[in-house]
């Protein structure tokens, strides 16, 4: 039944994303953006969380569960030690992400040879 | 010619966006990838005996680097124009838009090049991504305090 939920969710936020680049005149980098800025703002009322409940993998998967993960990992180091935890913990749970995109993207940029 | 006329030829001629056609598109194409990324969750938290939170750290990672993969070997840009959205909303669409530009920025050197260039897309993500979960984290903090 997860499975179905994933499948709903991911591809309703495509949907969406889909829909605004072509009725609007914002190009991909805009759309991604917009939706970071909206899994952000989910999360301060923890929507985001029931919807990861929901979905499982899926809500994990979309480019809204970054920012999500960024507010996720400040709130959770804020609760710790305060206001500043904030700032110490905001990179804690993507510098997964960001570390592996930028050393795979690196190390197979010597392998291959750019197609056209 | 005055403007007017100008502009109704233009929105005459610019070729019509299929909307249906492409939202379906993006739908099942972004659908699948959810449905990978919960697989691949239950199949590393099974294999590994690990949690489902570290689980599906493995598995973003495993999508960021077919991502990057699959942009090596020249499929990824052909299915990006076929499938637009359905590929750039999820985490792969990050993975791409670092690998193309690391591809493509490599012959003008390391410094200038790729380190220069590597974050060009991906780092407006990052940077809206920073400071929009900042200022949402402050107001949090203020309204419900934690």
């Amino acid at each position: 039944m997860i499975y179905l939920n994933a499948f709903l969710f991911t591809g309703t936020v495509c949907l969406i994303g889909q829909l605004i680049l072509d009725n609007t005149k914002l190009t991909p980098g805009h759309i991604t953006v917009i939706f970071v800025v909206i899994g952000t703002f989910l999360d301060i009322f923890n929507i985001y969380d029931k919807f990861i409940l929901w979905a499982g993998g899926g809500a994990l998967v979309p480019i809204t569960s970054f920012g999500h993960l960024l507010i996720h990992g400040g709130m959770e180091m804020a609760s710790n030690i305060g206001y500043m935890g904030l700032m110490m913990g905001m990179f804690n749970l993507t510098a997964s992400g960001i570390t592996s995109a930028i050393v795979f993207s690196f190390i197979l940029s010597f392998l291959f040879q750019p197609k056209d | 010619m005055d403007n007017n006329k100008y502009q109704d030829i233009v929105n005459r001629k610019t070729p019509k966006e299929n909307v249906l056609y492409n939202g379906m598109i993006a739908f099942f194409v972004g659908g699948f990838i959810g449905v990978l990324g919960q697989f691949l969750m239950e199949l590393y938290a099974y294999l590994f005996h690990i949690s489902q939170s570290e689980a599906s750290i493995f598995m973003i990672m495993t999508l960021i680097f077919l991502g990057c993969l699959l942009t090596c070997l020249g499929f990824f840009d052909k299915w990006v124009t076929f499938a637009r959205c359905g590929l750039i909303i999820p985490i792969t669409g990050f993975a791409h838009s670092m690998m193309s530009a690391a591809l493509e920025y490599r012959k003008e050197g390391l410094i200038m090049g790729i380190g220069a260039n590597m974050l060009k897309l991906a780092g407006s993500v990052i940077i809206y991504g920073v400071v929009s979960a900042y200022a949402f984290g402050t107001l949090r903090l203020l309204i419900m305090g934690g």
